[in-house]
């Protein structure tokens, strides 16, 4: 049997994953925060044949040492760059700790509709007690409590994103009605911390939902569409996808940081030169593949079938963006490990992923039935 | 038609700034037509910003609301309604468009000041220096129901929310020094140190401590809109806008009047009278002689007050469900009843139905019209009708009389309502004198002809 091919996501915030890769940008320092860089990073991702690109965020700016680094928010890059590309899907991060889960969920479902449906979203949690002073918020402290923040905001955003049904704006001449008030709902969510009325006042995404994708864990899986898994070793990772699977998540992607050989410097020599500066400490949930191009693909290879796609955080944007466009990518597809998007395609049918029904839609189908599925998804 | 003898005016030298309203929820888009297009689509919303970009428009604007407005026991359904958050919306404009500002009306009640000036700074470095902020704060407490904060804030304190709020927005926004990114890979840190400023404001309405993430745009910050338009609301604009969205801009008594008492606020808080542009919005029907142009004002009102539009605003001035009546019929003969709840749930409000009716009734009777000519002809005024070149002279009027510098203009149609105005009155503008014929500056301030953030 084939095994499924891999979606294949990239990070592009600031530039790269180490805390001084802007020392080997190919760019000035300020022009991180242009444009044109923006443009030029996102067309290299899409070239390349990327289905999705990630942008991290927080209301902090990311540090260097102790002088903080420029960042545009993530979801107006991201609508920039929905706008100026065509195939590739656009996936900010953003976390409900503090934000209004009402404005997150109208910031995403517009995204969707700007890009024509390749929104995804990466559930963020802002655990930095800096970030309550930032947003003059009472903080939000400990695990228990953060994750209860981030659940109830992604119950709430979807819940918005549903509560439109798609063909709520009927056009009816004959009865002068614009809208059917019947396919438009209350949310009436009410969580331990707060409630939200609804409906939302952004129509029906193009996708229904934008993707969803977390860290593993941090939400129901079932709420999810992607988790992002990962561990010190390939055989860890893939048994994390394997955790993940079993919890309900419908995807699981491995996050692999990577740093790979340029025609110049060998990969450990260019960590070395940045290490000088800061240390890139590794993270437990994530594989770190340092080396050649034809290592990353054997160890994407090895991957394929046990994940279901990878997010790669590469160590220089400029110069890995470039190798994995030349020489990994090019191969991926050859041995058909991976595909590109199609032209055209929303970014869940890039990823083989249903459109979800709203949960409120009447339909043919009846409300019991709508309601038991809810339960199932919810409690799975 | 006489011309105006441009030297006999106190602005011989005016120029009209216009700005393009996409309105995302009220009944003065017309759907039904088959023209019309999605009010969704991302097509829609370039289709109209690159046209306003061709016409050497000033700015887009976006509305905001942040409830699905109700009506008679459930959601509003006979307008248009629905709309995209209007930050990310115009991001993706910013790369489609080129010149054009891009502005968002954004509420100062239900954001925080830390999060909304980092998105107005990143729209504005995206576009090059072409972001406003148009600042509203909200009526009813009804939105609240949409937020953590519930209810939160009364009018009265709203303004007071909205003056710290900008504060801190312009803390932020100026929070990094001239020079604070390192100008090569082998300095010392990414942002020079010590230019990047904390910004500390502990104030009645909010208790922020953030690192600005963002150095300035091209045009330095956003520039600042302000619509409202209650003494407290001018008085605000004086101290804090560049622009004012005001609604008096279809009579030239009124619109003046407005200008003489917004200029007037301007002197008493010390700032140049020509430190603020005034832009009402306004619809503009444009046909080749007068009657072609009276008569599509008359196709425009009544494919926007259809009569189910009439009767729902009827309802909400008599206090009772009058569907089912007849809109081409007399006036309903039962006296208003006064509501005992008085919020707008978005919809149309009136403080004292009993006189609104009694004028309605004698204005009616009076003309002969039915309800829903009552509506039409005694509604909020709509604008301007004519020809491109009678409209030009009167426009020309307007701002050489220093009774507004501009307008906001709602295209009655989307996507090509401005196509009339873009082809037809922007070339009879310009042939006078009072319109630019090229972008001379790159960012919304030089558009606007404002002076530099210091
Ligand atoms: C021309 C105009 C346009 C407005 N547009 C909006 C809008 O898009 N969203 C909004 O929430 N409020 C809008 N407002 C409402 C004002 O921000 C303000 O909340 C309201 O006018 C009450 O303030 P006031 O008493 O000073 O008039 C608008 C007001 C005017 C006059």
């Amino acid at each position: 049997m084939p095994r499924p091919a891999l979606h294949l996501a990239v990070e592009l915030d600031g530039d790269g994953a180490h805390p001084a890769a802007w020392r080997r940008a190919a760019h000035a320092p300020g022009e991180l925060l242009t444009p044109r860089r923006l443009t030029r990073t996102a067309a290299a991702a899409e070239n390349a044949g990327f289905t999705l690109v990630t942008l991290d965020d927080s209301i902090l700016p990311p540090a260097s040492g102790t002088d903080p680094v420029g960042r545009i928010g993530a979801v107006e890059r991201a609508a920039f760059v929905a706008a100026s590309t065509s195939v590739l899907g656009v996936a900010p991060v953003l976390a409900t700790t503090y934000a209004e889960p009402f404005h997150v969920s109208s910031q995403l479902a517009s995204l969707d509709h700007v890009s024509a449906g390749r929104a995804g979203w990466v559930v963020g949690v802002e655990d930095d007690p800096a970030a309550a002073r930032a947003w003059g918020r009472p903080l939000v402290e400990g695990d228990g409590a953060l994750a209860r923040e981030a659940h109830d905001g992604l119950r709430v955003v979807r819940d918005l994103w549903d509560s439109w049904e798609d063909d709520a704006v009927i056009r009816s001449v004959a009865t002068s009605r614009y809208l059917d008030r019947k396919r438009l709902h209350s949310i009436d969510f009410a969580g331990e911390t707060y409630s939200v009325k609804g409906p939302s006042i952004v129509p029906r995404p193009p996708q229904g939902r934008p993707v969803v994708l977390a860290r593993a864990g941090l939400v129901p899986a079932g709420l999810t569409d992607v988790a992002l898994v990962g561990g010190p070793t390939a055989g860890e990772t893939a048994a994390a996808a394997g955790t993940a699977a079993a919890a309900g998540a419908p995807l699981a992607f491995a996050e692999i940081e990577v740093a790979l050989d340029t025609p110049r410097e060998a990969a450990g020599e260019r960590i070395a030169d940045l290490e000088r500066y800061a240390p890139w400490a590794g993270r437990s949930d994530r594989l770190r593949y340092t080396g050649s191009a034809d290592g990353l693909v054997a160890l994407l290879a090895e991957l394929a079938g046990k994940v279901d796609g990878v997010r790669l955080l590469p160590l220089v944007l400029d110069e890995d963006l470039s190798v994995l466009s030349r020489l990994v990518l090019p191969e991926l597809f050859v041995r058909r490990l991976a595909t590109r998007p199609l032209p055209g395609s929303t970014l869940r049918t890039s990823l083989g992923l249903p459109r979800p029904v709203s949960r409120f839609a009447a339909g043919p189908a009846a409300d019991a039935d709508a309601t038991a599925a809810l339960v199932r998804e919810e409690t799975r | 038609m006489t011309r105006t003898d441009p030297t006999d005016v106190p602005r011989p030298d005016a120029r009209l700034h216009f700005g393009v309203f996409f309105q995302g929820v009220n009944h003065w888009t017309i759907w039904s037509d088959p023209s019309s297009g999605s009010q969704i689509d991302p097509a829609s919303f370039l289709r109209v910003a690159r046209t306003a970009e061709r016409g050497l428009f000033d700015a887009f604007f976006l509305g905001d609301g942040l409830r699905l407005r109700e009506s008679e026991g459930g959601i509003h359904e006979l307008d248009v309604a629905g709309r995209p958050d209007s930050i990310t919306q115009l991001s993706a404009l910013a790369a489609g468009t080129d010149r054009i500002g891009l502005v968002s009306t954004s509420n100062t009640t239900y954001n925080e000041p830390g999060d909304l000036a980092r998105r107005l700074a990143g729209l504005d470095l995206l576009s090059g220096g072409r972001a406003g902020w148009n600042v509203v704060t909200t009526h009813n407490a009804w939105t609240g129901e949409n937020f953590r904060r519930g209810g939160y804030l009364d009018h009265a304190d709203r303004y007071r929310r909205a003056e710290e709020f900008l504060s801190v927005a312009r803390a932020v926004w100026d929070g990094w020094a001239e020079g604070a990114v390192a100008g090569s890979a082998e300095a010392r840190s990414w942002s020079v140190p010590g230019a990047v400023g904390h910004v500390r404001s502990r104030g009645a309405q909010f208790d922020v401590d953030l690192a600005p993430t963002l150095p300035r745009s091209a045009q330095g910050h956003p520039v600042i809109f302000q619509a409202g338009d209650s003494g407290e609301g001018r008085d605000f604009a004086a101290r804090n806008a560049d622009v004012i969205f005001s609604a008096h801009g279809t009579e030239f008594d009124d619109a003046l009047a407005f200008a003489e008492d917004v200029r007037g606020r301007l002197r008493a808080v010390g700032r140049p009278e020509d430190a603020l542009r005034i832009l009402p919005g306004t619809e503009i029907i444009i046909g080749a002689t007068e009657k072609e142009a009276e008569e599509k004002e008359r196709w425009v009102r009544l494919e926007q007050v259809t009569p189910a539009v009439a009767l729902g605003i009827a309802s909400r001035l008599w206090g009772f469900d009058l569907s089912g009546r007849d809109a081409d019929g007399p006036l309903p003969a039962e006296d208003p009843v006064v509501a005992a709840y008085t919020g707008t749930f978005g919809t149309r409000s009136v403080k004292d139905p009993g006189a609104v009716v009694a004028e309605w009734r004698a204005r009616a009777e009076a003309n002969g019209w039915s309800l829903r000519e009552t509506v039409i002809e005694l509604g909020p005024q709509r604008g301007h009708v004519g020809t491109p070149a009678g409209l030009a002279e009167k426009f020309a009027r307007f701002a050489r009389h220093g009774a507004v510098d501009g307008f906001n203009i709602s295209p009655y149609l989307v996507p090509d309502g401005l196509d009339d105005i873009v082809d037809l009155l922007v070339p009879e503008l310009q042939e006078r004198g009072v319109y630019r014929t090229a972008y001379t500056g790159t960012t919304l301030r030089e558009h606007l002809g404002l002076a530099p953030v210091e």
